[in-house]
């Protein structure tokens, strides 16, 4: 790759960078219906609560399916094999979750005008502790999320030969100010360029280079000889002691998928609970997209690349393989990739600040209006954190913190989702299954050396699970025994 | 009809059952194109279930 600039790459990659940059301005005014609240949390937050299922589609695929899930899955299927792909079967289990649960948590947001996961929790339990535990929870783990997005980015700057921190910082500025002006509008038309760029990129990638390298079986063959001479926990098939990882991985990735401000957000600003339906029928479309990215860990052996980071094997491979105008274009949909998430997350993320901190502790007399203005001004602090977080402190720091941070993300599920379903519990029991999911699936990963799997000993069998379902398995125990214990709810 | 729901569970939560080279489509191992399988059949069965509420009229 070297740091030689590739000029016709760069200039198609800013091209697109500035037609993005535009769409993101003018996205302020776009489907600004007769219904529009004008100054009011629910047009800058959740673009008006008017998303029909097209944009909902885009928006959540674009969101969801992020430009660090470009870089980093193939480059996990890179680094290891079969392994990496629990991405494929995490992808497919989170839509029957979604069918399921969030039509139900959309009514109860709709009803009740609430604008995050904890102000629905909130509205059923009245408990400002558990309406905290599951604000702070949802920041936290947003914020390492949105610093690996800038290294989605970083990656295919770099790629392009620019160096510095400069290009990057400039980048997330100019997203972070028309993130602030047009609010999750800007994501979700963006949304629209970055998704079919996408597509685009990796139907052409998933033809062109079998033709090129010869075809899959030889792209699976060339594979499975690299991990062969690599050794260890690698293959192009799983290992007896990985089956069940993979297993718990996909599930608790599903589980906690929509349970992240950036995913809900897309939920709550759907037009209808049938929006939502019609998605987890049709979302699926972009697993399959997935899938084929992860393939390009593998297709990057039969093209014999060596690259120093895991990271850099997508674009590595795009410019081995693809002519520099279409180099240009695909790392273009990787960076618009990166932009999409990280302006939700940061909504997402505000929203969470100014209706379950701001409104309960600092100003409880804020108006809507007052609402959308706070929302605005910490959209602005949260991706500026995330640049500095980058800049200032090691990679390996994000990726730990992200990891836990699923982890963390996954103890508010039951807080969540329970009352949607049940009467029964009450906040009490749910905090403190919060409390022990979070201090417990901390307190495993750390003594692993922040790793996600756990391995527990029964007899001479070792059982390795993902951290956070066990940490969950805990949590929900403890929110049943206590409910048990403390009696039906008092109505 | 709900219960539909449960199969791609059991489908791709049972590692030991796809974790196979043999038999491979088009190239891919059986490992790889079962689970890609996965991804209409579990839209499908969404899709069933979708019209089957909508036809009880669940809200």
């Amino acid at each position: 790759m070297g740091s030689q600039i590739n000029w016709t790459a760069l200039w198609v990659f800013l091209g697109f960078f500035v037609l993005v940059t535009v769409m993101g301005f003018w996205a302020s005014r776009w489907m600004a219906g007769p219904a529009n609240k004008g100054a009011h949390l629910d047009e800058w937050g959740l673009g008006g609560r008017n998303f029909g299922a097209w944009i909902t589609w885009f928006l959540v695929g674009g969101d969801f399916y992020t430009a660090y899930t470009v870089i980093a899955v193939p480059a996990l299927v890179y680094a290891v094999g079969a392994y990496g792909f629990f991405a494929l079967p995490y992808t497919i289990l989170v839509y029957p979750i979604v069918f399921l649960i969030m039509p139900r948590l959309w009514q109860a947001a709709a009803k009740a005008g609430h604008v995050t996961a904890a102000d629905v929790v909130y509205g059923s339990y009245r408990s400002r502790p558990l309406e905290l535990a599951v604000a702070l929870t949802g920041v936290v783990a947003t914020m390492p999320y949105i610093a690996l997005q800038l290294v989605g980015m970083e990656v295919v700057i770099k790629a392009l030969g620019l160096t510095g921190e400069l290009p990057l910082a400039a980048a997330f500025i100019v997203l972070a100010l028309y993130t602030y002006s047009a609010g999750l509008r800007a994501p979700a038309l963006i949304a629209f360029v970055k998704d079919l760029m996408i597509y685009i990129v990796v139907l052409v990638a998933v033809v062109l280079v079998p033709l090129k390298l010869g075809g899959y079986a030889a792209i699976f063959r060339e594979a499975g000889e690299a991990f062969a001479a690599k050794g260890g926990a690698t293959g192009t098939g799983l290992q007896a002691a990985q089956l069940l990882p993979y297993a718990t991985l996909a599930l608790g990735s599903a589980l906690a998928a929509f349970m992240y401000p950036h995913t809900l957000t897309g939920i709550f600003a759907a037009r209808d609970a049938d929006t939502i339906r019609k998605n987890a029928i049709f979302l699926p479309a972009y697993t399959i997209l997935l899938g084929l990215i992860a393939l390009l860990g593998y297709m990057a052996y039969a093209a014999h690349i060596k690259v120093e980071s895991n990271n850099d094997v997508v674009p590595a491979l795009f410019s081995a393989l693809f002519p520099s105008w279409f180099t240009g274009f695909a790392f273009a949909s990787i960076a618009i990739g990166a932009l999409v998430p990280a302006a939700v997350m940061s909504i997402g993320a505000a929203n969470l600040f100014t209706r379950n901190f701001w409104k309960p502790y600092v100003n409880p007399n804020v108006d809507p209006a007052g609402e959308a203005k706070v929302a605005k001004m910490v959209s602005l602090v949260v991706k500026v954190g995330a640049l500095v977080f980058i800049l200032v402190l090691p990679t390996k720091f994000a990726l730990d913190l992200q990891l836990l941070g699923g982890v963390w993300i996954l103890q508010t599920f039951p807080a969540v989702v329970f009352g949607l379903f049940w009467r029964r519990f009450s906040a009490g029991p749910l905090l403190a299954g919060w409390a022990v999911g979070i201090v417990g699936g901390s307190w495993l990963a750390f003594s692993d050396g922040v790793k996600p799997v756990h391995s527990f000993h029964v007899g001479d069998t070792a059982l390795t699970v993902y951290t956070g379902l066990f940490a969950l398995a805990v949590n929900i125990i403890v929110v049943l025994v206590l409910q048990a214990l403390a009696g039906k709810r008092q109505a | 009809m709900r219960y539909l729901l449960a199969l791609p569970f059991i489908g791709l939560l049972w590692t030991p059952f796809y974790n196979h080279e043999l038999p491979s489509l088009f190239g891919f191992p059986f490992f790889y194109w079962y689970q890609f399988l996965w991804v209409p059949i579990t839209s499908l069965i969404i899709g069933l279930v979708y019209l089957d509420d909508r036809k009880k009229g669940v809200k």
